[in-house]
């Protein structure tokens, strides 16, 4: 029973469409789980490349060391579900590149890895393209303090993280706490994506 | 004055406040600053010149690098 139920959310999702801002530690999980769920389109973006120091914590393999994060990533969520469509774009974003990219997505991820970037993606959201939700992954280094790592709201706009744990040579970004933020964004989408879902409906 | 700051109720003496007193009075002294005030984005230039009144709903998020 519990599994038609998965079947027909994952049916749901099929229409919507996500944007993931960066492919790193928050990046890649979110947009795995949101495939695993159904969503039908992911559109994801990163100018990186796969290094050996992202393998603690980021969903790539040893063998994809070297490869771009968008064709990687892209291939890893085929290989898992095949029917969520990836757009790749390889790219730096700008302001103008969020609009471009973004603006027809249903919902936004934030998964940058600097302050800086997530300022930029909030501004240009807010600014630009008002009503649209966007979820920020904001502090996350480190182990420990599970208690800590909430989520918060202000209209469009959710914050999920401790909001304090800033990356540093002593305290680095580990796979179980990005993984944990990374997954609260991707349960926010869902949260949102399946507002008007009536189960037996579909 | 009484505003709600990060979703707490907080009083001030002041009638008014820039965004930049309540940020010093608070102790916010973070690089990387997100300031709404009553749903509206603040951007940083403009931290001088808008005010925080009675009743207002302020939220101050600080980003920090890592992801």
């Amino acid at each position: 029973m519990s599994f038609a139920r998965a079947m027909e959310i994952g049916n749901y999702l099929k229409k919507f469409t996500v944007g993931i801002a960066g492919c790193g530690g928050l990046g890649s999980n979110c947009a795995v789980a949101l495939a695993r769920a159904g969503v039908g389109k992911l559109v994801i973006a990163d100018y990186d490349i796969v290094t050996v120091h992202n393998l603690n914590r980021q969903y790539y393999f040893h063998d994809q060391i070297g490869r771009l994060k968008v064709h990687a990533l892209q291939e890893n969520i085929g290989r898992i579900n095949p029917e969520t469509v990836v757009k790749a774009f390889d790219l730096k974003l700008c302001t103008s590149d969020v609009v471009d990219l973004f603006s027809r997505c249903d919902v936004i991820v934030e998964a940058f890895d600097k302050a800086e970037m997530k300022y930029m993606i909030i501004e240009t959201v807010l600014d630009k393209m008002p009503g649209k939700p966007l979820i920020v992954g904001d502090g996350m280094a480190g182990w420990g303090n599970t208690a800590q790592i909430g989520c918060r709201k202000s209209d469009n706009l959710i914050v999920c993280g401790d909001e304090h744990s800033e990356v540093n040579e002593d305290c680095p970004v580990l796979a179980p706490r990005v993984g944990i933020v990374a997954h609260m964004q991707a349960n926010e989408v869902l949260d949102i994506l399946l507002r008007d879902f009536v189960p037996g409906s579909e | 004055m009484k505003i709600i700051l990060n979703n707490r109720h907080e009083t001030f003496e002041h009638d008014r406040l820039t965004i930049n007193q309540l940020l010093e009075i608070k102790k916010f002294t973070f690089k990387m600053l997100v300031v709404k005030v009553n749903g509206e984005l603040v951007r940083r230039h403009e931290f001088d010149q808008v005010s925080v009144k009675d009743g207002d709903d302020v939220m101050v998020l600080h980003l920090v690098t890592g992801g």
